[in-house]
């Protein structure tokens, strides 16, 4: 079976990163909790491989460190809203035209109607900021699109015959969501899964960028970014570093989306 | 048609009333005490006291509620604790920097996407075709407040050719506003340009693949006529729906990249009132932040109705 | 023979999809004013004939051979002139009127469009000319205005959208590819009929693509037929009806013509009793207060099936068929009457298992019927989740099921991905048996199937009826099916059965107007023509 080369690269790039992340649970090249003022704003190259930054700690380590932070808040926000989002979508489309289905539905376009900063502002406002705050309000915002993207699938399996046959044959309307709707969607909802995963990447750092995310001593990629822009005239590998980490990880994560769609269901790529 | 604006206006109102509800129970009732909280752990009793009696805080909550959408809908959203003014005041300055930025970028972003989803897909296994779909996988990736700081880097304090940040203020006139507004608009507009042109592509693909465009050909229409006359209404549908998103996306983003260039809109003053626990501003900032994504989300459906007729004729 | 002057000729035309052979010497020729037939089952290239005609292939698509269009070398012509041809000089017209109209542009906007790119009219006059052309193929713009959209339309009137917007500028040719196949009977007449009459007024050349015979016996001059790719017999119609030369031509006359051998054990006790059934389906609201309007699918229906018997239900779309099927089954609740089942009572919705059993159902779709990603025997044995325990032997009965059918017991370790059309239909079939059921529904069953797999199939179920005791409720709107298989019908129009009988007398003396409509509507061929046919003439 070929796989395609979307795929691999994919898979390879986001690797990377990912190898770093767990890396840096064992080892970093150097400590990220030292300050080392008399190491600071070093250039890339010798003893440090990416450069220091403004308090003389190394780039590398934090990005290590902070594509943990990364990826550990996007995985788990997608992990709530699959398994908020995707009953909720089985139970619309099972019961369509319902009062369930509307409440869904509309429970669904007011989610959408507040962008994941906006509830990350009202539950840091009273909450405070941390990285479990970020990790809610990108959660609840994947809620509503793996509804949708779960009940527009299942609605189109549902007119099937074999779904017919299925009740022909006595099954009720979960036992059909799960043995034949799930498992023709799982598709569908892999390739989401990866489109919310480095989205959630995306969302992380906007929101450690401007303060709500993740706090110190915790690194992550968006506040070394918010720390960099008063040096950036004469240090920018502090701003250059953490956002190609970023812009790399993302892209990864979306060949290897895209690569997986093309395997997994080569109907789905009609239209490529 | 009538009967289909009637809903979505019904729909409008609802969910202005349910996002309103949710943002008063999540910012008034969740810290329990508003007072208490916006004063800190070491306020003297007496002092939250005043400041609950001064903010009308002590009623209960659907006398709270109403007072708070009644004083909205009468232009009063209350006094900001921090600044001790109007937050309407507060407000109105900066909300005319967000959401003209919001729309410079939305603006930019069709206008670049929609010609090159449109030129990729007629070119579809072509090399530019691949150079599109290449970039704008790239242009996903990209965090457009990074972006930003890029376009700072290269394009002000290199070249020169923009002010690294500031904005003059709308009394010194359009045009040089509109500058001081062009790079953040334009990294706001990249990554969702890059999104919004996959999206056109392959709904043009999708659409030339339907039964009408093959008639049209039958009637003697060259596949290029075919396109514009036929494909491309169609096309648009799909794109349209995710507009009212990409407002959204790009309100949210605005607020974010105001940081880099340092613009006094709508950013700062939340983020300040979050860490000067200013709930009275927070609330108010919110609110109108999300009536504008439900606003701008309400006319998206009304355009969408008048471009698709099945619209029209159903509920 | 002579013919006149040849409006087209084709000759040695070829072709091939990336590498793969599609086309293969295909040559014929139609005159001026006559009806040409291009007859075969699906594969066998006819449609990809037309669609070289029009040098509308697919990606991928290479052809050699010569196509003269009057004096033109149609292969010749570069793509700007082929534009210049398609829709002045040769209209085409395809199967799914459903979605062969841009459904955003009015159908006034779209007749004009063929006008206004040939610079036939001035867009002023554009509008007029389109009123007319419309007013011509039978939609009156005074009661189908030119600003309606597809949508408002029925299945007919699109076609006739269509027809109108392929002979506005007077084409010598139209290509007519299955135009009438995806309409009702009483539809399909109207609409051959209308092509019959631009034929006749215009004097312009009609290329009729179609899978049925009698179709072709009713309007063509000339007959091709086609098989993989070639033409295996051509010759004026009644000659080939008549004579039927080629192998593959005889065998595609017994097919259509097939009537499985049957021997009705009819006991006089009843498998399933409807009466008076009625469904309501509430439609979208017109005030805000008050109740909702409904609307009436099945309107008082009796139905009778007896052991061992093969009842037959035919109407078009829209008679409330699909909606009895489904209350009968149990999956909807009917607001009126009674269905009873060997005794027990359906009430839809809570059908307890022991009385589900006594019935199972075959779809139409035989690719739509089975969820792709469970192995056969997963899907055969769906059934026993009727019973309160699965049996012991379950393999064994799917094993057996398969074989009934005409399978094997191997079959049942693979994906249904592995299997034709027919063989699907086949599995479905083990699908409703292996439980044993008294009665099996077949909703529209064959409709979708080629002629030759059809007849087998057909047999296959005379056959399993007898092994097993089965009676049959069968659904179609194909009058010719329900006449090879059935021993009664019933017609159904608007919710309401019009007529009932024993299946031949029906059928050679219908009473109520309806189904005197409906047979007079298909068509036949002639009976002269198909002496030498075994078994009762049964008109395909």
């Amino acid at each position: 079976m070929r796989l395609p080369f979307q795929l691999i690269l994919g898979a390879a790039v986001s690797a990377v990163f990912i190898a770093g992340a767990l890396i840096s649970l064992v080892w970093t090249p150097y400590s990220v909790e030292q300050m080392n003022i008399a190491q600071r704003l070093l250039a890339p190259g010798g003893g440090y491989l990416l450069g220091t930054d403004h308090f003389g700690r190394d780039i590398l380590s934090m990005l290590m460190v902070g594509a943990r932070t990364s990826i550990a808040v996007a995985i788990i926000a997608v992990g709530i809203g699959m398994v908020v989002g995707v009953p909720l979508g089985l139970l619309a489309a099972a019961n369509r035209g319902s009062l369930l289905d509307e409440i869904v539905m509309r429970g669904n376009d007011l989610v959408f109607a507040f962008p994941s900063l906006i509830i990350a502002i009202m539950i840091t406002a009273v909450l405070g900021p941390s990285a479990v705050n970020a990790i809610l309000a990108i959660g609840i915002f994947n809620i509503p699109v793996f509804a949708r993207v779960t009940r527009g699938g299942a609605l189109s399996l549902w007119t099937l015959d074999y779904v017919l046959a299925a009740r022909v044959a006595g099954k009720g309307k979960a036992r059909i969501s799960v043995e034949h709707i799930l498992t023709n969607i799982a598709n569908l909802l892999i390739v989401q899964g990866t489109i919310q995963f480095s989205l959630g990447i995306l969302a992380e750092a906007g929101l450690s960028y401007v303060g709500l995310g993740a706090q110190p001593p915790l690194p992550s990629w968006g506040r070394m970014l918010a720390d960099s822009q008063t040096m950036i005239s004469f240090a920018p590998h502090m701003a250059i570093f953490p956002g190609l980490a970023i812009v790399l990880t993302v892209l990864g994560l979306n060949l290897m989306g895209d690569g997986m769609r093309d395997l997994l269901d080569p109907r789905l790529r009609r239209v490529r | 048609m009538a009967r289909y604006i009637l809903s979505r206006l019904t729909s409008l109102i609802l969910s202005l009333i349910v996002a309103s509800l949710v943002i008063f129970t999540v910012i008034e009732i969740i810290p329990g005490d508003p007072a208490a909280f916006m004063l800190g752990l070491n306020a003297q009793p007496d002092t939250v006291a005043a400041l609950r009696a001064e903010l009308g805080l002590s009623g209960s909550y659907p006398t709270r509620y109403l007072g708070w959408i009644g004083g909205m809908l009468t232009g009063d959203f209350g006094t900001s604790y921090t600044y001790r003014v109007p937050v309407s005041e507060l407000v109105t300055a900066r909300l005319w920097v967000s959401l003209p930025l919001t729309f410079f970028a939305l603006i930019l972003s069709t206008v670049i996407a929609i010609p090159v989803g449109l030129i990729a897909a007629t070119r579809r296994g072509s090399r530019t075709d691949y150079a599109i779909m290449g970039t704008t996988q790239l242009g996903i990736a990209v965090p457009n407040f990074w972006f930003a700081m890029l376009l700072v880097l290269i394009f002000a304090i290199k070249l020169r050719w923009f002010s690294a940040g500031g904005f003059p203020g709308w009394d010194e006139g359009g045009w040089v506003n509109l500058k001081a507004l062009t790079l953040p608009a334009i990294a706001l507009a990249l990554p969702q340009a890059s999104i919004l042109a996959r999206v056109m592509r392959s709904s043009l693909l999708e659409t030339l693949h339907q039964d009408y465009i093959r008639t049209a050909r039958a009637k003697g229409l060259s596949q290029r006529q075919a396109v514009i006359g036929h494909a491309l209404r169609n096309a648009l549908i799909p794109v349209m729906t995710i507009l009212g998103l990409q407002f959204s996306f790009l309100l949210a983003g605005a607020i974010i990249i105001e940081n880099v260039f340092f613009l006094p809109g709508l950013g700062r003053l939340i983020f300040q009132g979050i860490t000067q626990r200013d709930l009275i501003v927070v609330e108010s900032v919110v609110m109108l932040l999300v009536f504008a994504v439900i606003l701008v989300t309400f006319l998206v459906d009304l355009a969408y109705a008048l471009v698709d007729p099945r619209l029209r004729h159903r509920a | 023979m002579v013919r006149g002057p040849y409006m087209l000729e084709v000759r040695d035309l070829s072709m091939t999809i990336h590498g793969t052979d599609i086309l293969r010497d295909v040559s014929f020729s139609v005159g001026a004013g006559e009806v040409f037939g291009l007859v075969g089952e699906s594969g066998s290239g006819k449609s990809m004939t037309a669609l070289a005609l029009m040098r509308l292939l697919p990606r991928g698509a290479q052809v050699s051979g010569e196509i003269r269009f009057g004096q033109t070398e149609v292969s010749r012509l570069s793509e700007h002139q082929m534009c210049g041809l398609r829709g002045r000089d040769i209209g085409m017209i395809f199967q799914e009127p459903m979605t062969a109209l841009n459904p955003v542009q009015t159908i006034g906007d779209q007749v004009a469009e063929t006008l206004l790119v040939h610079g036939a009219s001035t867009p002023a006059q554009a509008r007029d000319a389109a009123a007319q052309r419309l007013a011509r193929v039978g939609l009156d713009p005074g009661r189908v205005p030119l600003d309606r959209y597809p949508h408002e339309l029925s299945g007919g009137q699109r076609q006739r959208v269509c027809i109108a917007m392929a002979v506005a500028l007077r084409p010598r040719l139209l290509i007519a590819d299955e135009p009438t196949t995806a309409l009702d009977v009483t539809t399909q007449a109207q609409i051959l009929a209308l092509l019959r009459d631009l034929v006749a007024d215009d004097g312009m050349s009609l290329m009729l693509i179609t899978h049925d015979l009698a179709v072709v016996a009713d309007m063509a001059d000339h007959v091709a037929v086609m098989q993989s790719g070639r033409i295996v017999e051509a010759d004026r119609t009644e000659c080939l009806f008549r004579n039927r030369r080629h192998a593959y031509t005889a065998k595609l006359f017994a097919d259509s013509a097939h009537v499985p051998a049957r021997r009705p054990e009819v006991a006089p006790v009843p498998v399933l009793q409807v009466r008076g059934a009625v469904r309501d389906y509430p439609l979208a609201r017109r005030r805000l207060i008050g109740p909702r309007p409904l609307f009436r699918a099945v309107d008082g229906v009796d139905l009778t099936v007896h052991e061992g018997e093969s009842v037959g239900l035919v109407g078009e779309s829209g008679c409330g068929k699909s909606t009895l099927t489904r209350a009968i089954l149990g999956l909807e609740a009917v607001q009126g009457g009674a269905i009873r089942l060997a005794g027990d009572s359906v009430t839809g919705g809570h059908v307890p298992g022991a009385v589900r059993r006594k019935m199972q159902v075959v779809f139409q779709d035989p690719y739509g019927s089975f969820n792709p990603r469970h192995r056969v025997a997963r899907l055969v044995a769906e059934p026993f989740h009727l019973l309160p325990t699965p049996p012991a032997d379950l393999r064994a009965k799917v094993a057996e099921a398969l074989e009934a059918v005409g399978l094997q017991g191997s079959d049942s370790e693979k994906y249904i991905h592995e299997f034709s059309g027919g063989q699907r239909q086949r599995i479905a079939i083990a699908r409703a048996i292996v439980i044993r059921p008294k009665l099996v529904i077949l909703d529209e069953a064959v409709s979708a199937l080629d002629v030759s797999i059809r007849a087998r199939i057909l047999d296959l179920l005379a056959d399993l009826q007898k092994r097993f005791g089965l009676s049959y409720l069968f659904i179609s709107h194909d009058l010719s099916v329900v006449r090879a298989i059935t021993d009664r019908v019933l017609v159904m129009r608007a919710g309401r059965i019009v007529e009932e009988g024993r299946t031949e007398q029906v059928f050679a003396n219908p009473s109520h107007d309806y189904t005197k409509a409906l047979i007079a509507a298909t068509p036949q061929i002639p009976r002269a023509w198909l002496d030498g046919l075994p078994g009762p003439v049964s008109p395909a």
